[in-house]
């Protein structure tokens, strides 16, 4: 047997014996996900139990080195773990925004010191991390960004506005673009991190289309932001002023991680699914619904081909490093005509807001929240921009 | 295995690039033969060249005096003979009838086989009757006859029938019309007597037959597989031919693309070059992410292929429907944004559109091999 065969039978049976099947249920609501923090709180037990086991074995972040908290998987390794946790249905015992954003970042641009704190914490779920970038007047434009930190020796004074920030009113820390020097777009912006406790710092939910509020306009009245917090640990990442690099590295991670979400491993069509529930409801698909669900899954299953090639692409330095714009435009593009579908599919039901029936209007809801996939993160706009300049080469863009 | 080329593959596909860009380019092969309206649509020269260079029995077993390659290999020469638009027997006789032929009796492959591996002998593929692919429906009838058959009825859409010197035909040997089972592949030699082509030139150039057979006298021996048992045969038959034909539609797909996005780079109106306008930067960039899909879902229907996966079967349908969607739109694209110059005779991607239209409609379009998804999936 292969070492990877090997690793594979480990993690099915430990997987087995630990993975409680309360853990293996689809996940419902933002409830159902765990989002560790200073503040955090369990639903249950299974998900105290879920996410202890995990984070003892470093699988809540496995493919980082175990210095920091990960349990140091080879690529091979951490794909075969994905694959049996899919398997069996099982949840992430830990998400943040730590884990996605700017651990990679850490991982990529921070000092010794930085990792061996930041990583650890969030790695532990003790630290919950928002992302401060968008601004009310620059959103695809970011880098014109205004909040700004004044010099004062040791730490910035912090002034100006953030919206849009995810999860602000729930968060710890926050990674921040901010502006050090105006005169130089570019070359002017840090990569700051601070405690959003430390004062100075307000945030007020905005309430979504899909009736939820997870993000926040945060305001910054005078707030210190040290320059170092200890021996080899600044309060900012890679260099000052050189923040829009640390930014546009996350911001292709981040493009890759949610283009995942059209594809991935899911290789099942749609129309299948589709089928069964409209006959739970009594109902048979038209034949025009069922030819979109058909063409719906024939572009699918082509993505998730693509997304293979891809991963593999990428592992092994081929792709074009511009290429995750491109996944990332498809994919969300994808994930918001499947919603439409599925919205169709579902009738009148599937119009029903709170109601028990639909699990508090998860299929509304759902759907709405979708129509931000192309917008978050970079809208599809940019990305088709991105694509035109770096791959096709096209004049002027 | 990885979803891109290995080492010896990549050499292929810089061979097979180059060579199909200087011997099977437009001008050389295409034009040339249309031009002088060539009855068989094709130029022999060429295919003796592919010939030389190992492509016309790349599928061929190396027992029976092939390359034993894969669909990827062959893939990789249909992408580039779709990026050229190179007429040539390729598709039909080194991929259909090949496929087939790795079911026939020694005596079928010592017959036709060192043929075809020498570029000398051209393959016609007959299975579809009416305008729309349908190989579930068989109504041409091969009756027991002495030692051997009699076959009566009629085919259509047989590319490069009239200048075959095989046909592969599928008949029904027993059971009704929509059977599964009781279809006979049979090899019908060229010269078979009561057999007649009404040879029709397609919009893409190609030539096309309309087959009548009227009480052709087979031998039993002419039998590809088992009498009866033909069904697997024409299965595994189409299910190459339409991976081949999505590789194919892959390079035509491609080669459209680049040159729009070339023209883009030159024309200029309103004082700039119009690729510099974003109405037409998004377009090309969807383009781009969709032909970039289309390439990756072909070699994964390939690769499943080679391996003898089961998931061979929806992969081909979902690769020959993504395909079609994605070459079509590219054609479309393509000669939009050339303006009036796309639309004249004297231009290149004119010719794309027209050679995306035979191609979609070979071996089921999009809507069938949607369709074929739904089916296959359970819905
Ligand atoms: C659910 C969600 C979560 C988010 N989370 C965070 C977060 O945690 N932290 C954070 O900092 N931000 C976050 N954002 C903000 C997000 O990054 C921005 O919304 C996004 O960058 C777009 O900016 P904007 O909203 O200002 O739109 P605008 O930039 O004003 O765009 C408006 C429209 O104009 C188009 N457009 C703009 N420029 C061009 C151009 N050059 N060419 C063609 N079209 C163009 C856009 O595509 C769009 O259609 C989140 C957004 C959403 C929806």
């Amino acid at each position: 047997m292969s070492e990877l065969e090997t690793f594979r039978n480990e993690t099915r049976s430990w997987l087995e014996a630990n993975c409680p099947a309360e853990m293996r249920e689809p996940i419902r609501d933002d409830d159902d996900v765990f989002w560790g923090g200073r503040n955090a709180t369990f639903k249950n037990d299974a998900q105290k139990a879920w996410f202890e086991v995990c984070r003892d074995k470093g699988y809540t972040v496995p493919a980082w080195p175990k210095a920091y908290g990960g349990a140091g998987l080879t690529a091979p390794e951490a794909k075969v773990l994905r694959q049996e946790m899919s398997r069996i249905g099982a949840r992430p015992p830990l998400s943040s925004f730590g884990i996605w954003m700017l651990g990679p970042a850490l991982l990529q641009f921070g000092t010794e010191g930085q990792k061996q704190r930041f990583l650890n914490e969030i790695a532990r779920g003790e630290i919950r991390w928002c992302q401060g970038y968008s601004e009310p007047g620059s959103g695809s434009d970011l880098v014109s960004m205004q909040t700004f930190g004044e010099d004062k020796g040791d730490h910035w004074t912090v002034n100006g506005q953030k919206i849009w920030t995810s999860y602000a009113d729930e968060a710890d820390w926050i990674f921040c673009l901010v502006r050090t020097d105006k005169d130089n777009k570019y070359k002017g912006i840090t990569f700051m991190l601070f405690d959003m406790a430390g004062g100075g710092v307000t945030t007020k939910p905005i309430l979504l289309i899909s009736g939820n509020s997870p993000f926040c306009e945060t305001f910054f009245d005078d707030v210190t932001v040290p320059k170092s917090y200890g021996e080899d640990c600044p309060g900012f990442v890679g260099e000052i002023g050189r923040g829009w690099d640390v930014a546009k590295y996350l911001l292709g991670h981040e493009r890759e991680m949610i283009s995942g979400m059209g594809g991935g491993e899911r290789t099942a069509a749609i129309g299948t699914a589709m089928k069964r529930h409209s006959a739970k409801t009594g109902d048979e698909l038209d034949p025009a619904l069922r030819a979109d669900l058909a063409m719906f899954d024939v572009d699918a299953l082509a993505f998730t081909a693509m997304a293979e090639k891809f991963m593999d692409e990428m592992k092994s330095g081929k792709g074009h490093p511009a290429q995750p714009n491109m996944m990332k435009y498809v994919g969300t593009e994808l994930n918001k005509r499947r919603h439409e579908l599925m919205m169709s599919v579902g009738g009148s039901r599937s119009l029903e807001w709170d109601s028990e029936e639909t699990g508090g209007g998860k299929p509304s809801r759902g759907w709405l929240r979708t129509k931000a996939n192309s917008i978050e993160g970079g809208t599809s706009e940019v990305m088709l921009n991105v694509i035109s300049k770096r791959i096709l080469e096209l004049p002027g863009s | 295995m990885p979803l891109y080329h290995d080492e010896d593959q990549a050499m292929l596909a810089d061979t097979a690039r180059g060579f199909m860009a200087d011997e099977g380019n437009i001008a050389k092969q295409l034009r040339h033969w249309r031009d002088r309206d060539c009855p068989d649509g094709f130029g022999h020269a060429l295919w003796k060249q592919m010939a030389e260079m190992g492509f016309t029995g790349m599928l061929v077993d190396e027992d029976d005096g092939g390359l034993g390659m894969g669909h990827v290999e062959a893939g990789i020469v249909l992408e580039e003979i779709g990026r050229n638009l190179t007429p040539s027997p390729f598709l039909t006789s080194s991929v259909l009838a090949a496929t087939a032929l790795k079911h026939g009796s020694n005596d079928l492959k010592g017959r036709y086989l060192p043929g075809l591996i020498a570029g000398d002998s051209v393959f016609a593929v007959a299975v579809d009757e009416t305008a729309k692919h349908r190989p579930s429906r068989i109504t041409t009838r091969a009756e027991k006859s002495g030692n051997g058959f009699k076959l009566t009825g009629s085919k259509s859409f047989v590319i490069q029938g009239a200048s075959a010197d095989m046909l592969v035909v599928a008949a029904r040997t027993s059971g009704a019309d929509d059977d599964d089972d009781g279809i006979t592949l049979f090899a019908v030699p060229k010269n078979a007597a009561n057999m007649s082509h009404d040879a029709l030139r397609l919009v893409d150039s190609s030539m096309a037959t309309h087959t009548k057979f009227d009480g052709v006298d087979l031998d039993g021996d002419a039998v590809i597989g088992e009498v009866d048992g033909g069904r697997e045969v024409l299965n595994a038959m189409l299910m190459a031919g339409r991976i081949g034909a999505a590789a194919e539609g892959v390079g035509v797909a491609g080669g459209a693309m680049d040159m729009t996005v070339d023209y883009l780079k030159q024309r200029k109106q309103f004082g700039q070059l119009i690729g510099e306008f974003q109405a037409l930067q998004h377009r090309a960039s969807h383009l781009y992410s969709e032909v970039e899909i289309a390439r990756a879902v072909v070699i994964k229907a390939q690769q499943l292929l080679d391996a003898g996966a089961e998931s061979a079967e929806l992969m081909s349908s979902v690769a020959k429907a993504k395909v079609a969607k994605t070459a079509g739109l590219s054609v479309k694209e393509g000669v939009q944004m050339h303006g009036g110059i796309g639309m004249t005779d004297e231009y290149d991607i004119g010719l794309y559109m027209k050679r995306d239209r035979a191609l979609q409609e070979f071996l089921g379009d999009a809507y069938f091999h949607a369709n074929r998804v739904a089916e296959l999936s359970g819905y």
